[in-house]
C-alpha cells in the first residue's frame, strides 16, 4: 500500500531526463536564431535581424504552408468521409485490400510517391508548377489518416443502429449520411482533421520533390535556408516555424477538445 | 392522434444469410388491423429476423412475401414502408434534442413547420415528456429515452409499429411499470404492432396474441391464455410458465400412470408408458398426511408474498415444484399427500 502511495521519484526523474533530451536540441536551435554569432555564443550578443531576414525572404512560405494544410484538411474530409462509409459497411474481403491500398502512401517513402506523381502528372506544366501539385501530394499522403479514423468510428455498432433508425423514419441515404452519420462521427472527423493539418504543415519528403522555386512551403524553405545560408538564419527559421505553427495547432487542439466534449459520446 | 391501422401478412418468409446460416425457416403469420402481436422466444430463435423482414431492414429469401393490407411491400425499401420502429437500445440521435428526435421523421418528409410543431407537442404530451423537450438523450434516464424512442416512432403515424425488445434495457421495476403503460397506449392508439421480446410476462401483458418461436420457426400462435392453457407443444408449455416433467410408467393393473411414492396419478388416455407428461406447479395440490398415506415430504419452502413455493420430494425420489396458497402452513419436512386432476396433465 505504502509503496504505491509513495511518489514515484525514479519515474519522474526518467521522464524529466527524456523530456530534456528531446527539448534541448530544439532549444539550442531556437536560441541560435537569436544569437549574433553562434560561434561566439550569447557573449556575442542577441539580435532579431536573422528573424527579420527569414521573414523577408521566406515569409510567403508560412502562408503557403498554412493555406495548403487547411486545403488538405478540407479535401481529405470531403473525399475521406464518404470513402470511409463503404469501407465501414462492406463485408467483402476486398475492403481490406482497398484500405491497404489507400494506406500505401504512408508506408512508401514520400520521395517515391512524389516521383510517381511527377511521372504521372508532371507533363501538365501549369498543374506541375502550381501549389495544386503540392496540395495533391499532401492529400495523397494524409488521406489514409482521415479515412481510417472515420471508418473506425462508422464501424461502431450503435452507428449502424442509428442509421437503421433514420431509415425506418423515412430518411433516404443522403439524409441519413448528412443528418445522422456525419454529426455522429464529427469528433472523429475533427480529430482526423487535426492530424491531417499537423502532418501537412510539417510535410517535407514529398514536398521537397514536388515543389518549384515558386511553390515552396515552410519545411522546404527551412531546408533551403539550412543548406544555403548561415546557421543562424536556419535556426531563426525554426523559431518562426514554432511561433507560427505551434499556436495554430494548440488552438485546433482546443477546438477539437471542445467538439469532443460537446458531441462526444 | 389517429392512426389508420393496417393488416400485415407474412407469407412463407425465410431468411438464409450469405454464410448459409438459416435464421428463419419459411414462416407465415398475419396481424389484424390494430392488433398487437408479440414474437416470443429464446435468444437466436429468429424473432428479430422476422421483425427486420417486416421492417424492410432484411430481404426475405426468394418465395417469401410481405403484405401491408393488399400492398405487396416485399421490395419496398425500409424508408418507404411507412413503419415506425423502437430499437432495443433506442437508437436516439445523440446530437439532437428530445424534440428534434421526435420530429426527425416529419422533417425528412419535409413536413410543414406548423404541423411539425403540433405533432411534436402532441407526442410529448402522449408520452409525458413535458419539460424535457430541449434535453439531449445523454441527459435522460432509461425510461425517458424509451418514451422518446416510442414518441419518435409514433410521430410519423406509422402503418405498422415495430418494437424490438423495447423494454429489455430497463431495470425490473421500471420495466413492469412501462409494460402496462405501453399496453394501454397501443390499445388507445389502435395501432397495428409487432412486438419482439424474450420476456413472457412482457409479451402476455402487451400483446393480444403471441407467436412463440423456436429454432427459426413459429411453434404456436394464439392468445396468451390459449398458449398457456392449451399448448400444442412441450416447448410452448415449458417456455410459458413452469412445468414438472414426469414420465409415464405401467401401473400394477396394467394401465399407464405416474407413480408418486406409493400413490398414482391418472394420466390422459393418450399417454403411453415411457411418454413424458407436463404438470404445472399451480395444478398440484398438497395436503399434510400422516403415516402410509403420505407420498413424500416438503423438501424446501419459500414464501414469495403472493404464494408459497414448495419442493416436494416423493418417496420414489421425484422432485416436484408446487405452488401453494400464501397461507399454506406446510413446513420443510412435513409429510404430504399429492393430488392433481387428470385434465391438468399436459401430454403431447
Amino acid at each position: 500500500m505504502s509503496s504505491t502511495a509513495r511518489r514515484p521519484w525514479g519515474l519522474a526523474a526518467t521522464t524529466a531526463a527524456v523530456t530534456l533530451f528531446i527539448l534541448a536540441p530544439m532549444a539550442l536551435s531556437v536560441s541560435a536564431g537569436l544569437m549574433n554569432n553562434y560561434a561566439a555564443g550569447w557573449r556575442g550578443g542577441i539580435t532579431l535581424r536573422w528573424l527579420h531576414e527569414v521573414w523577408t525572404q521566406y515569409g510567403g512560405t508560412v502562408l503557403a504552408s498554412v493555406v495548403i494544410a487547411a486545403a488538405t484538411v478540407v479535401i481529405t474530409a470531403l473525399l475521406g468521409v464518404p470513402l470511409a462509409y463503404p469501407l465501414a459497411r462492406s463485408r467483402s474481403r476486398w475492403t481490406a485490400w482497398v484500405e491497404e491500398a489507400i494506406t500505401l502512401p504512408v508506408a512508401v517513402p514520400g520521395l517515391a510517391t512524389a516521383l510517381a506523381l511527377i511521372l504521372a502528372y508532371g507533363s501538365w506544366a501549369d498543374f506541375r508548377q502550381s501549389f495544386a501539385f503540392v496540395l495533391v501530394g499532401h492529400v495523397v499522403f494524409t488521406l489514409p489518416f482521415m479515412v481510417r479514423t472515420v471508418a473506425a468510428a462508422l464501424r461502431r455498432p450503435e452507428l449502424l443502429e442509428l442509421e437503421e433508425a433514420a431509415a425506418t423514419l423515412g430518411a433516404g441515404f443522403a439524409q441519413r449520411f448528412v443528418g445522422v452519420l456525419v454529426p455522429a462521427v464529427f469528433p472523429a472527423i475533427v480529430s482526423a482533421a487535426l492530424m491531417v493539418f499537423t502532418l501537412s504543415v510539417g510535410e517535407f519528403n514529398l514536398t521537397w520533390m514536388l515543389h518549384t522555386p515558386l511553390t515552396r512551403t515552410l519545411p522546404v524553405g527551412l531546408a533551403d535556408s539550412y543548406a544555403s545560408m548561415r546557421l543562424e538564419i536556419g535556426s531563426a527559421y525554426t523559431l518562426v516555424f514554432f511561433a507560427v505553427v505551434l499556436p495554430l495547432i494548440w488552438v485546433l487542439q482546443l477546438a477539437a477538445r471542445a467538439v469532443e466534449q460537446k458531441h462526444g459520446h | 392522434m389517429v392512426i389508420n391501422p393496417t393488416s400485415v401478412r407474412v407469407q412463407q418468409c425465410a431468411k438464409t444469410y450469405r454464410d448459409g446460416t438459416v435464421a428463419l425457416q419459411p414462416s407465415t403469420l398475419s396481424i389484424e388491423p390494430g392488433e398487437v402481436l408479440a414474437l416470443l422466444g429464446p435468444s437466436g430463435c429468429g424473432k428479430t429476423t422476422l421483425l427486420r423482414l417486416v421492417a424492410g431492414l432484411e430481404v426475405p429469401d426468394a418465395g417469401g412475401a410481405i403484405l401491408f393490407d393488399s400492398q405487396d411491400v416485399t421490395s419496398v425499401p425500409v424508408e418507404r414502408r411507412g413503419i415506425g420502429m423502437v430499437f432495443q437500445h433506442y437508437a436516439l440521435f445523440p446530437q439532437m434534442t428530445v424534440a428534434d428526435n421526435i420530429g426527425y421523421g416529419l422533417r425528412v418528409r419535409a413536413a410543414d413547420p406548423a404541423q411539425l410543431r403540433t405533432t411534436v407537442g402532441e407526442m410529448i404530451d402522449l408520452v409525458r415528456l413535458n419539460g424535457l423537450e430541449r434535453r439531449r438523450p445523454a441527459e435522460l434516464s432509461g425510461g425517458q429515452r424509451q418514451r422518446v424512442a416510442l414518441a419518435r416512432a409514433l410521430a410519423v403515424r406509422p402503418r405498422v409499429l415495430l418494437l424490438d425488445e423495447p423494454l429489455t434495457a430497463l431495470d425490473a421495476k421500471l420495466k413492469e411499470a412501462l409494460q402496462s403503460e405501453l399496453a394501454e397506449l397501443l390499445r388507445r392508439l389502435h395501432v397495428t404492432a409487432l412486438h419482439v421480446t424474450h420476456d413472457q410476462r412482457e409479451a402476455m401483458t402487451v400483446a393480444d396474441r403471441l407467436a412463440l418461436m423456436e429454432a427459426g420457426r413459429i411453434v404456436q400462435i394464439g392468445t396468451p391464455e390459449e398458449l398457456y392453457r392449451r399448448p400444442s407443444h412441450g416447448f410452448v408449455a415449458g417456455f410459458l410458465g413452469r412445468v414438472n416433467r414426469l414420465t409415464v410408467v405401467v401401473r400394477p393393473d396394467g394401465q399407464p400412470g405416474i407413480e408418486l411414492g406409493g400413490g398414482w396419478l391418472t394420466v390422459p388416455s393418450s399417454a403411453r408408458a415411457g411418454d413424458e407428461v407436463l404438470l404445472r406447479p399451480e395444478d398440484i395440490m398438497v395436503d399434510e398426511a400422516g403415516g402410509d398415506s403420505a407420498h413424500g415430504v416438503v423438501a424446501q419452502r419459500a414464501f414469495l408474498g403472493d404464494r408459497v413455493e414448495l419442493r416436494v420430494r416423493t418417496h420414489n425420489e421425484l422432485l416436484l415444484q408446487v405452488d401453494a396458497h400464501r397461507d399454506c402452513a406446510l413446513h420443510t419436512g412435513a409429510p404430504v399427500r399429492v393430488r392433481a386432476a387428470p385434465e391438468a396433465l399436459l401430454h403431447f
